[in-house]
């Protein structure tokens, strides 16, 4: 059984189809790419599976269960995590603080006045070891909006990784990154293949074809391909409509 | 950031103890000075400070724009008001009946305003402050428009008696400064953290596995609560009771005391009613019509004020300090909700 | 006798839902275009009242009365916005809601000033006073002239914006205001232009109202009150929706008001029915407004962006 279950997803807005009949069967522990020109509704469908944007049609399932109709906080207690394209930090707390902030949901509820966070360990040790992972600990108490662009994409992916998730989808980390930084973070990446399930959108295809399980390729909100890396360099259509033919 | 720990190093734990020893002071001053009345209108500044803190609760830390904090005031005004009329002046019972009535009307208008975000929370909150506004209008009995004497003060026993100017002062100022300390554990508890998380980014915080609703109404009627308490205290301080407590132009006033003083600050709703307050009452000195001179001043203060009175103060000692201090605290700085408070 | 009264009443909520509709509809679309809190406009229905008011004492004309009142009032208002609030549309709504509260305070002082506290008085023109007869049944002659002019600018507006091109620019506005800034047009002449239409709308109110109601320093506020109840209802940004929520929300308050008592009568003690009639006939809308947003929290008509 897939642990993320995608069947004839559609998604309208208006006269637009952004997702039209979308299939995946994503087996645990796989890194899938989501690779497709801009337009395609690569985000779009992104939204549908955290639960941001409802579907017109179709059924999405975590590890056998049904999941329309969970709104975004449930989707996300669930084990669903998600990176974003455009970094969606907590302005006005310090690095640590973001990351907290994810340790926090999972760490029972809270319903407590009184006791400051900074001094409760089993969220901020959490928190410090996520920052560690991404070698962000240096900066956990500068204020979020101090780092550089590289080191946001880093913190979205700690945060990201600190809600403990399951499924873990990512939204082109590599973006507006320098060739040092994307090397870094590709590393990163590599060290979580297996550890999670992930979903993975970019557009840097260096780091898709050494990342990837399975690749498939959006054009229009539909998947025209969906195959390993290899079958899907050999894949006429995905040349055609989105590689060019080389 | 908020910071946990106070660093004496820095200006602002000295002014805030400024204000706070400047406050503690003056009975002392007040009958030194010779003029009661000068203690009257500290408790009345007082009084509106607790109120004012209620309100930033929502408003500083949860970015949520409530015109609605005149109706919780008024409802534990009120609550003395009817009480005593009745025959019942003990205090504790009175608080008790403010404080229920205040969390079953909060926890309603809360489900009902917190479905919305932006403008129609903003409406929602004044229409409710107006509905009430004119069911005490309405309450004839308990005076209609021309508001409810309170003949008795409440008695909380084993608190001396509030006849005495002095002992309601301090009991007002002791509410005050209490609230204000759990105001600031609250703000770097779980809760405080949840609260200002979806004010910077509601977006992530959904994301995240927080539903936004419980945390929001909790906050609500926390706020609402403080500002009955504040009710409460006005009753007694003007032995009166009326629809004018809950009007809107009251929920303004009590809006402006936090933007002038610094939203998201501890300090900044207090510093905001003593500023507002004696600007006020020197204004009404000089002229009659001194609300067409405070107008206008709103009017700037609104376009030009982003951070407030507290936080102005301190962008421009932080500025003064080198590298010794610790960088301005962002909790100085109201995290600016484009559109979306 | 009964049904002289139900008559009346429901005409009564008809007229007072035109005089909403007037307010409403400027309203709504400085909220829904500019994005932008303007709690002022009450202001304005004040002001169009004391211009009217004032010109009616000196020139014995209630034509000359109205065109004063909306003129000036469109005047003021495009001075405030050019000097002051076009400022306030990019800050926080916060900032909105206080600075037109300035406003409110100074125009509020300002007519004490200039008038004095007592009321102003006016009166209906002569060729519209007296009662228009439906049969055996009469009507005062100058409410049915209001419920006119409402349902005259109700379609005014409805042909303005769906068939001209001013009209496409305020709706593509209403849901794409960067987009059409983009197209060239002239943004900011729109909004003032927008922004003085909405307040003349309202002077008009003020204008028309001024001989039913006391023409006095903060009468703008309770009905500004009502006017947020009908866009919050009918959902912001939608002329639609302030039109139909005007119509509810003064057919509802006024009927309400007239039998309120009896309806409590019927189950509950007569003291107690007459002594909570009055009380729960002015909660009535706000009630009504909670029960809409329980069930459609963007009012009836949301504008979708």
């Amino acid at each position: 059984m897939s642990f993320l279950s995608i069947t004839g997803l559609v998604k309208r807005f208006g006269g637009l189809v952004a997702t039209d009949r979308f299939h995946l069967e994503l087996p645990k522990g796989e890194l899938h790419a989501l690779i497709g020109p801009n337009g395609a509704g690569k985000t779009t469908l992104m939204g549908q599976i955290t639960g941001e944007l409802a579907p017109s049609e179709g059924d999405i399932r975590l590890d056998g269960q049904s999941i329309l109709g969970w709104d975004a906080p449930r989707r996300a207690l669930a084990g669903i995590a998600r990176s974003y394209q455009i970094t969606q930090l907590l302005k006005g707390f310090s690095v640590l603080e973001n990351v907290q902030m994810m340790v926090q949901a999972r760490q029972g509820h809270s319903f407590r006045f009184w006791g400051p966070v900074g001094r409760q360990g089993d969220i901020v040790q959490p928190a410090m070891e996520a920052l560690d992972h991404m070698g962000l600990a240096h900066r956990a108490h500068d204020d979020v909006m101090a780092l550089a662009h590289g080191e946001h994409r880093q913190l979205e992916l700690a945060m990201a990784l600190a809600m403990k998730p399951r499924l873990l989808l990512l939204d082109e980390p590599l973006a507006g990154m320098s060739q040092a930084e994307s090397a870094t973070m590709i590393d990163l990446l590599k060290r979580l293949k297996g550890h999670y399930t992930i979903l993975l959108v970019e557009h840097d295809m260096q780091a898709v074809f050494s990342l990837a399980d399975r690749i498939s390729v959006l054009v229009y909100g539909r998947a025209i391909a969906c195959d390993t890396p290899s079958g899907i360099q050999r894949d006429e259509d995905v040349r055609r409509a989105y590689l060019g033919d080389e | 950031m908020t910071p946990e720990k106070l660093d004496w190093r820095t200006p602002r734990p000295w002014l805030a103890a400024l204000l706070i020893g400047g406050l503690l002071l003056v009975p002392t001053i007040s009958s030194w000075l010779g003029q009661s009345f000068y203690l009257s209108f500290a408790t009345r500044i007082v009084i509106y400070a607790l109120a004012a803190t209620g309100l930033n609760l929502i408003l500083g830390y949860g970015g949520l724009v409530s015109l609605g904090g005149s109706l919780f005031v008024g409802v534990g005004a009120y609550a003395v008001g009817i009480s005593a009329f009745h025959g019942l002046t003990n205090g504790w019972a009175q608080l008790g009946i403010a404080l229920v009535i205040t969390l079953v009307i909060a926890v309603g208008c809360g489900l009902v305003s917190l479905r919305t975000r932006g403008i129609g929370f903003i409406m929602i909150t004044l229409a409710f402050g107006q509905m009430f506004y004119f069911l005490t209008v309405s309450l004839k009995q308990y005076g209609g428009d021309d508001g409810l004497p309170v003949e008795q003060r409440s008695v909380f026993n084993p608190l001396p008696a509030l006849d005495s100017k002095v002992a309601l002062y301090y009991l007002a100022l002791a509410v005050l400064l209490v609230v204000m300390y759990a105001t600031w554990r609250l703000v770097h508890s779980r809760f405080g953290y949840v609260l200002r998380g979806f004010q910077s980014n509601e977006r992530r915080m959904l994301a995240a596995g927080y539903p936004r609703l419980r945390y929001q109404l909790t906050a609500f009627v926390l706020s609402a609560l403080v500002c009955a308490l504040a009710g409460v205290l006005l009753a007694n301080l003007t032995s009166f009771t009326s629809p004018s407590y809950l009007s809107w132009q009251a929920s303004g006033e009590l809006l402006l005391m936090v933007v002038l003083g610094g939203m998201g600050t501890v300090i900044g709703p207090v510093l905001g009613a003593v500023v507002l307050l004696v600007l006020e009452e020197s204004l009404s000195g000089i002229t009659q019509h001194w609300m067409i001179v405070l107008g206008p001043v709103i009017l700037v203060v609104a376009l030009v004020s982003k951070q407030g009175l507290w936080g102005a103060v301190l962008q421009w000692k932080a500025r003064e300090h080198t590298a010794a201090a610790p960088p301005p605290s962002a909790s100085s700085v109201p995290v600016a909700t484009e559109g979306t408070a | 006798m009964v049904w002289t009264l139900f008559f009346s009443q429901v005409l009564n909520g008809i007229q007072l839902g035109m005089l909403l509709f007037l307010l409403a509809a400027g309203l709504t679309l400085v909220f829904g275009i500019m994005n932008f809190v303007n709690l002022s406009h009450g202001s304005f229905y004040m002001m169009g009242a004391y211009f009217a008011a004032a010109t009616l004492a000196r020139t014995d004309s209630f034509l000359l009365a109205g065109l004063a009142g909306v003129v000036g009032a469109m005047a003021l208002a495009w001075v405030i916005e050019r000097v002051a609030l076009r400022r306030l549309y990019s800050h926080d709504h916060l900032n909105q809601v206080l600075a037109t509260l300035g406003l409110i305070m100074f125009f509020n002082e300002l007519v004490r000033m200039i008038w004095g506290s007592q009321p102003l008085f006016t009166a209906p023109p002569s060729w519209a006073s007296g009662n228009f007869a439906f049969g055996d049944i009469g009507y005062p002659s100058y409410r049915l002239l209001i419920i006119g002019a409402g349902a005259a600018v109700a379609v005014g507006s409805y042909l303005l914006i769906h068939r001209t091109r001013i009209g496409m620019l305020v709706r593509a506005s209403s849901t794409h205001a960067d987009m059409v800034a983009a197209l060239g047009v002239n943004a900011r002449l729109l909004n003032t232009a927008l922004f003085s239409v909405g307040a003349g709308l309202a002077a008009l109110a003020g204008w028309l109202v001024g001989p039913i109601v006391s023409v006095q320093s903060g009468m703008g506020d309770t009905v500004l009150i009502l006017a947020l109840v009908v866009i919050v209802i009918g959902g912001i940004g939608s002329i639609r929706g302030a039109f139909y929520a005007s119509l509810a929300v003064g057919l509802v308050d006024t009927m309400g008001r007239a039998y309120m008592p009896q309806i409590l009568r019927g189950f509950l003690d007569r003291n107690v029915a007459d002594a909570a009639g009055p009380a729960l006939a002015s909660m009535l809308i706000y009630l009504f407004m909670a029960a809409i947003l329980a069930a459609k929290p963007d009012g009836l008509f949301p504008v979708k962006r």
